[in-house]
């Protein structure tokens, strides 16, 4: 197949493009998700984000949280953004981090206006912004401003048969045209540990996989109170019939095809190396790692499922795979692209690479995902420990 | 060209049902995906799709292959046709 060499996206201020035109609401902690959610209640075409986190965190945890809210406002699926808070302070800091983007974004703090007031003024800025957005149109981009971020969930052994080999396939066919692509994962990488990271392009970047993952496995036998063996794999994964963590992280490792990573990023760290695959440390609970993907500037995401994952994104589409014969008749809603012809050796990975390509390239151009269309919105932050 | 079980790797001792299910006794085929090559075994077990089987006969504290790659150890031998999963087989790592 000859791959497109474009896709039609929304051109930034920054140069970036979008494979979405969202106007979000972006609450910059727990208390002020009412005030958000009312916002995007009276503006129609606007989205809420709220969350649980955002007071009395300290130290690398508040650093992810504001990393986080920086990040989301900042994606280039993203046209404008409203800020709401509780006070003034912590509002105005993710308002400047996003305004680094030039795109149109306005901060409003809750303190001695209450919420009324507070959703009055910002309906009035949200109104402004949705009706300057919809006037965006979608222009020819190159496909280089495709930034593709990738994990698997609801695992079983078909992921790592098929689904998995298949996101694989389409890394190897697009790392040649510029596209950035991420994957992460830490825990369910563990027992591939040394495998991949013979996969790092630089002994800098294997030498930073290794640490990343060895301070991660050090975390889980400090904080365990007997092993992973009820949480990794999960009900679901073994029903699937993957039995051990191993087998889980050699089927999770087949999605990067054979690229090699070219940097270790932080949790919602913006990649600045170029374009190339990139390892983020992240949780496997999908919510949480997709968000964080979405954060660091990721414009669609790919998602293999083996039991069927139902996971979506608020911003950035969720584009679901499956290899499972019986996951596509039994909830067949939520897979945007089957592949289970490569069980029965219908289909080749090449060919399931081809059509996965096109199933993602209809997606940028505007296609709706299934967890778009069934209005998955998770938006899920990381929380790296309890707050003060 | 039907295939009942995909072998990831020559050196897998395992391989994985990819029909809805296997029944006891029955001839599978099986195709190893590496070097595009078949094989048969006959199953003792009924297994389901992604469920794995065993290729050989293993002996408690035996090493389990798939992708080529150690994925666990065996804690209960298992005969060659059998049904390989959480009751006999666990992790190496915690």
């Amino acid at each position: 197949m000859e791959i497109p060499k474009s896709f039609l996206g929304y051109k930034r201020e920054n140069g970036r493009a979008g494979t979405r035109n969202h106007v979000i609401i972006l609450p910059v902690d727990d208390i002020s998700n009412a005030c958000a959610e009312s916002v995007a209640n009276n503006i129609k075409g606007t989205i809420a984000l709220p969350h649980s986190y955002g007071r009395l965190q300290f130290g690398a945890d508040l650093e992810l949280h504001f990393r986080t809210m920086i990040g989301t406002g900042s994606n280039p699926n993203v046209a404008a953004v409203i800020v709401i808070g509780i006070e003034p302070k912590w509002t105005k800091k993710i308002v400047d981090g996003i305004a680094k983007t030039g795109k149109p974004v306005e901060g409003f703090h809750i303190e001695r206006t209450g919420d009324i007031g507070t959703v009055m003024k910002a309906s009035k800025k949200a109104q402004e912004f949705v009706m300057w957005a919809s006037e965006k149109q979608r222009v020819e981009c190159p496909i280089s401003d495709l930034w593709i971020s990738v994990k698997c969930g609801e695992s079983d052994t078909t992921s790592g048969l098929a689904s998995n080999p298949t996101v694989g396939n389409l890394m190897d066919k697009l790392e040649p045209l510029g596209v950035h692509l991420c994957f992460g994962e830490t825990s369910e990488l563990t027992g591939a540990e040394k495998v991949c990271a013979t996969r790092g392009a630089t002994k800098e970047a294997s030498d930073k996989f290794m640490k990343t993952w060895n301070d991660y496995n050090d975390f889980i036998l400090k904080e365990a109170t007997d092993d992973l063996s009820e949480s990794q794999p999960t009900a679901g994964n073994i029903a699937g019939g993957l039995t051990t963590i191993e087998e889980k992280a050699f089927g999770n490792f087949q999605k990067i095809g054979s690229c090699k990573f070219i940097d270790v990023l932080e949790p919602a760290e913006e990649p600045k190396k170029g374009n190339g695959l990139y390892f983020m440390d992240t949780s496997s609970a999908a919510a949480e790692c997709v968000t964080l993907q979405a954060a660091a500037g990721f414009n669609i995401h790919l998602f293999p499922t083996g039991q069927g994952n139902i996971v979506g994104n608020p911003i950035e589409p969720v584009v679901k795979l499956t290899a499972n014969p019986l996951t596509v008749k039994g909830m067949g809603e939520h897979i945007d692209c089957d592949v289970s012809k490569i069980l029965s050796r219908e289909m080749n990975l090449s060919e399931a690479g081809d059509k996965l390509i096109e199933t993602t390239l209809r997606v940028a151009n505007g296609r709706l995902t299934c967890a778009e269309a069934l209005g998955h919105k998770e938006f899920v932050m990381t929380k790296l420990y309890r707050s003060a | 060209m039907a295939t009942d079980i995909i072998i990831h790797d020559q050196k897998d001792n395992v391989g994985v049902v990819v029909i809805e299910k296997i029944t006891p006794q029955q001839e599978c085929k099986c195709w190893i995906m590496e070097n595009d090559s078949s094989t048969e075994i006959q199953s003792m077990d009924e297994i389901p799709l992604g469920h794995k089987i065993a290729m050989i006969d293993l002996k408690e504290g035996d090493t389990i292959l798939k992708y080529g790659h150690d994925i666990g150890k065996v804690v209960k031998s298992i005969k060659k046709g059998e049904h390989v999963h959480v009751h006999n087989v666990k992790t190496k790592k915690w």
